[in-house]
């Protein structure tokens, strides 16, 4: 309950920074609305979900000022990546003489709704597939171009790209068939306590969100803003650097981006994050 | 007034990179010491523990850290108390001193399932950081200087 008192206190203090506008009463909590399309940022599960009763948006967790970041685009750090990556949309690269639009067109038709179903189940691979791992089996075979590396300016670019077309679409990761073993692995994985502090994911995030940990506020550790420009990283990051830098937190050794285990971890949470609201490109600190 | 201010130090710190655990472990010896009745009576090396070096082993954000999750009222010149576990004052009325040596040594042997690190520990780890391997958070001494500092905190 101690979160309420927080966005109470947030509240307050929008109150005096908006000085001179009408006093901010306590109902008028801040939604997250960006041109006036508000999105799901709270989110209410039946009792055996392991956050019931709510799912929330880490963006429920940062100061007003981080937050107004993210409710406008001309603010928001991260589209400077997206710029990039609309600039790469139709750049022709590679051996076939072919830009992304060659195949796939308008983004804002045909990139809609990629984001918000990710990691996806990928039959000739025979596992799930990330986003970044879609962008480059086209780069490799479709356009006969480099595979760009997964932290690079390009994929991040093009990640928040092709993200920002499903912007305000619910989380929906299929979650049956052969994407059900995944994401109990990734479960697993989030409850397994790991390095020299001998934390697991949940000690934190399923335990202890809404609460201070020395100066971080716990949220859920939720993925629908990814990637995300971090202030603390002056940058946009993928999940998977998110991931590896929680786990050297905790003094353990992480696992590779790309990895059978990240994109477990990241099948797991997008199932458990079901219905919220891609942010992408989010802001957070 | 003060909480809604030390909201926005906390975002700004933290924003400027200061993040939690960072850094590298001094530890020596191998952990070894005999539990009786929940607690560790015997002093792991024989050397009085000093209040103040403990002091600081718990201040450390490379060390104890220890005000990263517990809030000390005789700490409170210093910022960011977090709220992850207790308060410790009184900490001293509440347990034993060989009661608080297992606390800090191996929670876990305290608590189960708690969220707090064992500091003199190193076996039943997984994953752990190629620097950081076989090492403990706290030294010995760091863990009888700790618990020097825990016995100050009466009420
Ligand atoms: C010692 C505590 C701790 C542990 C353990 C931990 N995290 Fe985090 N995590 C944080 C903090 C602090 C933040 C930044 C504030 C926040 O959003 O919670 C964060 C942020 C995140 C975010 C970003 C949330 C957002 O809205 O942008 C994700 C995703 C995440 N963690 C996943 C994980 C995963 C997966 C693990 C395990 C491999 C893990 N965390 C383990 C402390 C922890
Ligand atoms: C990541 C969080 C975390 C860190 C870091 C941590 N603790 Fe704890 N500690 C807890 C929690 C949570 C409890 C309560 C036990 C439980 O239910 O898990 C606790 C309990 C205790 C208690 C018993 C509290 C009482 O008064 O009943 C003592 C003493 C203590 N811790 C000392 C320390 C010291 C000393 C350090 C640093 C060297 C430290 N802790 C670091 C989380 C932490």
């Amino acid at each position: 309950m101690k979160k309420w008192t927080y966005a109470a206190a947030a509240i307050a203090i929008g109150g005096v920074v908006a000085a001179g506008a009408a006093a901010v009463s306590a109902e008028d909590k801040p939604m997250l609305t960006i041109d006036g399309e508000t999105f799901t940022t709270h989110v209410k599960v039946p009792d055996d979900h392991p956050l019931a009763p709510e799912v929330i948006s880490g963006w429920e967790y940062r100061t007003r000022e981080t937050q107004a970041l993210e409710l406008d685009d001309f603010q928001n750090p991260a589209f400077l990546a997206v710029e990039q990556g609309e600039e790469l949309w139709s750049a022709v690269d590679g051996s076939e003489g072919k830009s992304c639009e060659s195949c796939h067109g308008d983004a804002a038709e045909s990139m809609k709704g990629v984001r918000a179903n990710m990691p996806r189940w990928n039959e000739a691979a025979n596992k799930p597939w990330t986003l970044e791992e879609h962008i480059n089996s086209c780069r490799k075979d479709r356009m006969g171009a480099e595979p760009w590396k997964w932290e690079s300016s390009e994929m991040l670019g093009m990640t928040a790209y092709v993200g920002l077309q499903s912007r305000g679409m619910p989380m929906t990761v299929q979650t049956d068939g052969p994407m059900a073993s995944w994401i109990e692995k990734g479960k697993e994985l989030y409850y397994t306590r790991v390095g020299q502090l001998d934390m697991a994911c949940a000690n934190c995030h399923v335990d202890n969100y809404g609460k201070y940990i020395r100066a971080d506020l716990l949220s859920q550790g939720n993925i629908n803003g990814f990637p995300t420009y971090r202030l603390k990283w002056q940058g946009v990051g993928s999940l998977h650097r998110r991931f590896k830098g929680c786990m050297d937190q905790v003094r353990a050794k992480p696992y590779k981006r790309g990895s059978d285990e990240f994109v477990a971890l990241e099948a797991y949470l997008a199932s458990r994050g079901a219905g919220l609201s891609v942010e992408t490109p989010a802001v957070r600190n | 007034m003060k909480s809604l201010r030390s909201r926005y130090i906390r975002s700004a710190l933290a924003a400027a990179g200061i993040g939690l655990f960072a850094g590298i472990a001094l530890a020596d010896e191998a952990p070894k010491y005999d539990v009786v009745d929940g607690g560790i009576p015997a002093s792991l090396t024989g050397v009085a523990g000093n209040p103040e070096n403990g002091k600081a082993a718990m201040l450390n954000r490379k060390g104890g850290n220890c005000l990263s999750c517990h809030a000390i009222s005789a700490l409170s010149d210093q910022p960011f108390h977090g709220e992850v576990g207790p308060t410790l004052d009184g900490a001293a009325d509440r347990w034993s001193e060989a009661q608080l040596r297992l606390i800090v040594a191996n929670s876990k042997a305290v608590f189960e399932d708690t969220i707090m690190p064992a500091f003199y520990r190193t076996e039943g780890l997984h994953r752990v950081a190629d620097k950081f391997a076989d090492k403990t958070i706290l030294s010995a001494q760091e863990v009888e200087d700790v618990v020097a500092y825990l016995l100050t905190m009466k009420e």
